[in-house]
């Protein structure tokens, strides 16, 4: 059977190249990078250093201003609760965009029941922040703003280098969360004038539980995990090596061959997205036309339920992602999670509708013969749901009706 | 690969039986709302006090794809009375379980049969 993998933006493959970087220190060199007394702990320690140049490369920070975490999470948690509390004499007052990851908006809640205040900030609907409704919502108390910088469910780049410029003009600390976008198009954090970066290996073809936060230098944070004074203090616990190998490996093949990657990527994307466009009928893209991660194709078909589409697509040997309520939550505890997505939902889609969307994300690895064979099936699979649909079969008999 | 479903919900939902309407039907129950994920229309005939025959359409997830399919094949060839005390918990079982979060899906199927039921009684009092 196929083996489509379209749902890089959950994760992407381990690049095997890669792989051969990270596999010295499991065996071989296993030091501890604190215990640099020694040949074992030095390798260690060299090895973290090396991987700090390359992710700093990526991003054209300098290396002493890379903290590496447990992954994306952490470095979120890290910059939101720390900066937080880290500037909390300075104001209590925080300014997030609505389509932000959970491991954004779930950090705030700790602080809103500290007394935080946040102030949403609104996207249109093609899921873009207006850098002029930052400007409005920053106050004298404000200390800090976070808005993406590309979003994983529909797409969508943020005018990040906008955005950090009103907040540099307003003495306002800009976090923007890197994760899906870092690897994929160009991220520079004196452009983009931020002074908190979250970065994730696993999504740009490294290691699963690794990734960094970019802290400018002169930046406070309050440390989030209580340890050890590894990370400048930032961070304690003894480092992941291997992974942070990884991710410094991964960091370099990306700077190299991101423009490459990304050319490709655009190309397949646009394959999908005019495919799609022209063979299944109600159909509706989400996030911005334009101003997108190359290979993302983002959709919701009328009709249609995101979680169905995902299983059949599945049984053709297509994994995709869904912002569907089902679906996304499909492990959740009890039917209290099941919530349609925040993100569908900011950029206006009806709610009836938000538990249809499906996001197709593209890796370097993908060929036009995949586009082409899931271009085949989802006709056929949107077809067969709406042959079994209630609403489906309403909207047909008024079309007939309406003599339409 | 049956994913986080049994292989009987996977096997209902891509091989789902009693798809589709009866004309003329003794009882209709639509049960759900797209907008909360899924939606679910049941059509059956009643002869004699038995259903003999039923079907639906369902928009909705894999699970309750799955559960509509289950009920049909259940409440065919049951008296009223013995379809009306079908509950959630047998369909589920008869699909050899479902996901915590998923339960929901059976309580619509359940639903839907007592809905379509209390069609039939409104347009055959007595």
């Amino acid at each position: 059977m196929a083996h489509i993998f379209f749902d890089h933006i959950s994760t992407t493959p381990l690049d095997p190249r890669v792989f051969e970087e990270m596999k010295p220190y499991f065996l071989e060199w296993y030091g501890n990078p604190s215990s640099h007394i020694h040949d074992q702990g030095q390798a260690a320690l060299k090895a973290v250093d090396a991987a700090r140049t390359r992710v700093a490369g990526l991003i054209h920070a300098r290396p002493q201003e890379i903290v590496f975490t447990s992954g994306a999470t952490e470095a979120n948690n890290l910059a939101i609760k720390g900066a937080a509390e880290a500037y909390e004499k300075r104001g209590r007052h925080i300014v997030v965009s609505e389509v932000e990851h959970f491991s954004v908006m779930n950090a705030l809640l700790p602080l809103r029941n500290r007394g935080y205040e946040v102030t949403p900030l609104k996207v249109d609907s093609d899921g873009k922040a207006d850098p002029e409704d930052v400007r409005r919502a920053i106050r004298p108390d404000t200390i800090l703003v976070s808005v993406m910088h590309a979003n994983s469910e529909i797409g969508t780049i943020e005018p990040v280098a906008e955005i950090g410029r009103i907040a540099r003009e307003r003495e306002v600390l800009f976090h923007t969360d890197a994760t899906a976008s870092a690897g994929h198009i160009p991220l520079d954090v004196e452009a983009a004038g931020a002074d908190l970066v979250t970065l994730s290996a696993h999504n740009f073809y490294g290691p699963k539980g690794v990734g960094a936060l970019y802290v400018r230098e002169g930046v406070r944070l309050a440390s989030q995990i209580d340890g050890g004074f590894q990370e400048r203090g930032f961070r304690a616990g003894t480092e992941n090596v291997p992974g942070i190998a990884g991710m410094g490996a991964a960091a370099a093949i990306a700077k190299e061959e991101m423009a490459p990657w990304a050319g490709k990527l655009r190309r397949l994307g646009k394959r999908l997205w005019d495919g799609i466009g022209a063979t299944v009928s109600h159909l509706h893209f989400t996030g911005h036309p334009v101003d997108r991660l190359p290979g993302h194709v983002s959709f919701w078909v009328e009709y249609a339920e995101g979680e169905s589409l995902l299983l059949f697509l599945n049984v053709h040997g297509v994994m995709a992602a869904s912002g569907s309520a089902c679906s996304s939550n499909l492990r959740g505890r009890d039917e209290e999670d099941l919530v349609a997505s925040p993100v569908l939902r900011a950029i206006g889609v009806p709610s009836d509708i938000c538990t249809g969307s499906i996001t197709f994300s593209l890796g370097k690895g993908n060929t036009e013969e995949e586009v082409d064979s899931v271009l085949r099936v989802l006709p056929v699979i949107a077809k067969r749901l709406w042959e079994m649909s209630p609403t489906y079969l309403d909207y047909q008999k008024q079309k007939v009706q309406g003599g339409g | 690969m049956a994913g986080p479903y049994s292989a009987k919900v996977m096997d209902h939902f891509m091989n789902p039986r009693n798809v589709g309407e009866i004309e003329n039907a003794d009882g209709v129950g639509e049960v759900g709302n797209p907008a909360c994920g899924d939606m679910m229309r049941l059509y059956v005939k009643v002869e004699e006090g038995r259903i003999s025959d039923a079907k639906f359409r369902t928009f909705g997830c894999g699970a309750a794809i799955a559960s509509s399919s289950m009920l049909t094949e259940m409440i065919k060839g049951k008296t009223v009375d013995e379809a009306r005390a079908i509950t959630n918990r047998h369909v589920a079982d008869a699909l050899d379980g479902l996901p915590p979060v998923k339960i929901h899906c059976s309580v619509m199927a359940e639903e839907a049969v007592k809905a379509a039921l209390d069609d039939y009684a409104r347009k055959h009092p007595g």
